[in-house]
């Protein structure tokens, strides 16, 4: 499953600028698509296991053997594992074949491809490792793909800033995580994941200093790769990048890999519930924090990167509170919707020749009939609109943020206020694009065309998965059967080893269903008023409260204030080390000894002069010398 | 008798003359004449030694000495007038080039 990919990254970066385009995205998206092949049956292989058997290990190749410390190539595959490759090679699929639409007029198409299929190597290493250091190569090798296919269009200035930002940024993250790596392996003397969980009791006190220390640094690493505060500046500018590779990097897979990570180590996670209220409440905070600054861009892709940011802020919430079920819940519904938005929103892009800004768009409804419906199918998905995926897996995480022992009600409050938030802006975006009289460029209006077949169907399917993925987990309170939480317990703490769940009513459940509906339908409808009825209310409110509008649409001034305190004083650092260090003392080095042996060339050099006095002499020394010699020790004798 | 080292003393300086005039002289005749200098010099050492220790060997090297200086001298005057010949000046720094 995951070589697949790699042999077909290979192929096309070593061949493909020589092959046709038809092939080189069928080796590509040949590999992809047997890769999610062998991901369903394994899959169903697994599900043929008994409930707590469904563990199944492959080793490939011993990598470290040092005394007791051993670190192999192997792959663990077990309920969390099959979720999270199914969701990877199935969306990645999907995109796959719209990008074969979106990328066709490139001119380096196989490099395209064949970073595509490495990012799939690289995200199903991280997802089917079995021990740290193998999940941590995963780890990097999914930021370098970000790298190479964030600053594609390499070109562009501020794509490979992009780039390289993203990189760095996931970079600091990665340090918080390689040490909390270490810690893991001073702590238990090995970094195989079963080893680990299973003596982590034993080990690890309950709300220690090294089990908290070891759970931040490890949310640090989830912190850069999925862009929660203070590291969440990358993922905005990611947008630089082609459409699609936001949609799988950005939106499904690589950002989630931190949500992975917490949740395949909420072993650890639950053995310090000081980290988990950290990561709960960074989460919340990341969540309405995107949610505000996505209120008033003008950048459709700019909208669903916070959007992005904010949900995954959700996710963080739903581990943070001990419902790690709901949280990766909460993954797979929203690497369907928002990889159908991104989708979409690369669909009205084309058909506009590539205009971001809703501002100069309106009223594609009828133009782009099936982007409208799978846009609008998508968002609602977003918003938690009840019957569609979203809604169930955003309340409950909600509900668990209200009632698990970890959680309190101050988390729940400002979930749903986030909620509320992301009604707005999602309501916001699509009125502006599909609705009211069109804003369009008038000699872009000629070329509006709706997407071509190999675009639009995997937005239709998308769209359907977006929909029906909700009811893999409903609620007992709903009268429904949740699947994916029985489905995925046996890779997370039992209920024995997590503190007394709360059992709280399940009328109570549902209110807050209704709470969160209700706030949702205020968000839409106070959307509705703004870019529907009385389109002048955004402008006037925004000159009213222009130091709040202002702040909120330079992202709270964050990545000034990064430039300011630590991206000059780094510079100057550098600089100031070059003139000084590098010149004076290395150069001065290399150049010395260059030096030296120049002048000690000049002085053997006077060896040979070609006068005759001078090696007359030179004889008559070494003569007087060695009768000297000679006497001397005649002398003594 | 006379002791000696006067007549060591006396070839050391005759020595020391010619070495130095080799050393400092540029006209090639005289550096050629302070090396019979020298040669005379240690001559004379012989002699005195001969003289000293009453052995004949000394006297006899003596003679071979001379010999060899006479004919050397003979050679070093032939190259000499060669030289002389291919450039109008004897100037010792000149002949730094081991061509022509």
């Amino acid at each position: 499953m995951i070589l697949l990919p790699l042999v077909g990254s290979i192929i096309n970066l070593i061949f493909g600028s020589k092959f046709p385009k038809g092939l080189i995205h069928t080796i590509s998206c040949g590999a992809a698509g047997l890769s999610f092949i062998h991901a369903i049956f394994a899959f169903f292989k697994l599900t043929s296991f008994p409930d707590h058997e469904r563990v199944i290990t492959v080793n490939l190749y011993s990598w470290i053997l040092s005394g007791d410390f051993s670190v192999n190539i192997s792959f663990l595959y077990d309920p969390l594992s099959a979720v999270m490759s199914l969701v990877v090679t199935g969306v990645g699929f999907l995109i796959y074949i719209y990008s074969i639409g979106y990328m066709h007029h490139d001119p380096y198409y196989h490099r395209y491809f064949s970073f595509l299929n490495l990012f799939s190597f690289s995200m199903l290493t991280l997802v089917l490792a079995d021990n740290f250091l193998l999940l941590y190569v995963g780890w990097e090798l999914v930021g370098l793909c970000s790298y190479f296919l964030i600053g594609y269009w390499f070109h562009k200035e501020s794509a490979a800033q992009a780039g390289k930002k993203a990189f760095i940024t996931n970079r600091i993250g990665d340090f918080g995580f390689a040490l909390g790596i270490v810690f893991i392996f001073l702590n238990f003397g090995t970094l195989n994941y079963l080893d680990v969980f299973k003596n982590a009791p034993d080990i690890l006190v309950l709300g220690g200093s090294t089990a908290i220390w070891i759970t931040l640094l490890l949310f640090v690493g989830a912190t850069g790769k999925s862009a929660q505060i203070p590291l969440h500046v990358w993922l905005p500018d990611a947008m630089e990048g082609p459409t699609p590779v936001s949609a799988l990097i950005h939106a499904a897979t690589m950002v989630t890999a931190g949500v992975y990570m917490v949740a395949r180590c909420s072993h650890l996670f639950i053995l310090a519930p000081q980290s988990m209220l950290v990561v709960a409440g960074i989460g919340v905070a990341t969540a309405i924090f995107a949610a505000s600054i996505g209120l008033v861009q003008n950048d459709i892709k700019r909208v669903l990167a916070y959007s992005t940011v904010s949900q995954l802020g959700y996710m963080f919430l739903g581990v943070g509170v001990g419902a790690f079920a709901a949280g990766i819940f909460h993954l797979v519904t929203h690497s369907f919707f928002k990889a159908l938005l991104f989708l979409c929103a690369g669909s009205v892009m084309h058909s506009l020749s590539d205009e971001l800004d809703m501002q100069k768009m309106g009223g594609l409804r009828k133009k782009l009939p099936i982007t409208f419906i799978t846009f609008t199918v998508g968002g609602a998905a977003l918003c938690g609109i009840p019957l569609f995926s979203g809604f169930f897996s955003k309340d409950e995480i909600l509900w668990k943020a209200f009632s698990s022992p970890y959680g309190n009600s101050w988390l729940w409050a400002i979930g749903v206020i986030a909620a509320g938030l992301t009604a707005f802006y999602t309501s916001r975006l699509i009125f502006n694009i599909f609705f009211g009289e069109s804003r369009v460029d008038p000699k872009v209006e000629k070329h509006i065309h709706e997407s071509p077949r190999v675009m639009t169907i995997p937005l239709i399917l998308l769209a359907i998965l977006a929909f029906i993925g909700g009811y893999i987990g409903i609620p007992h309170a709903l009268g429904g059967h949740n699947f994916i939480e029985e489905f995925l317990s046996p890779s997370f703490p039992g209920e024995e080893e997590m503190e007394a769940v709360a059992h709280h009513s399940s009328s109570l459940e549902i209110g807050f269903m209704f709470i969160s509906i209700i706030i949702i339908a205020i968000g839409i409808a106070l959307a509705y008023i703004f870019y529907i009825k009385r389109r002048d209310i955004p402008k006037k409110l925004a000159n009213q409260m222009k130091p709040v509008y202002l702040t909120l649409k330079n992202k709270y001034y964050i990545d000034e204030l990064y430039d300011y305190c630590i991206i000059k004083p780094v510079q100057n650092l550098a600089q100031s080390l070059y003139a000084t260090f590098d010149m004076k003392v290395i150069d001065g080095v290399v150049n010395g000894v260059a030096n030296f042996f120049y002048d000690l060339g000049g002085i053997t050099r006077k060896l040979q002069t070609g006068r005759c006095s001078t090696y007359f002499f030179a004889m008559l020394v070494g003569a007087v010398f060695i009768l000297g010699m000679l006497s001397y020790y005649l002398y003594l004798k | 008798m006379i002791p000696l080292y006067y007549y060591l003393i006396i070839s050391c300086i005759l020595f020391a003359v010619g070495a130095i005039g080799v050393m400092i002289r540029k006209n090639v005749i005289i550096i050629l004449i302070s090396i019979e200098l020298m040669m005379n010099a240690a001559n004379l050492a012989l002699v005195a030694f001969s003289r000293h220790f009453d052995m004949m060997d000394g006297q006899i090297i003596a003679f071979l000495a001379m010999t060899v200086a006479a004919a050397e001298t003979a050679v070093g005057l032939a190259i000499i007038v060669c030289i002389f010949r291919d450039r109008e000046k004897l100037h010792i720094d000149d002949i730094n080039i081991l061509k022509w």
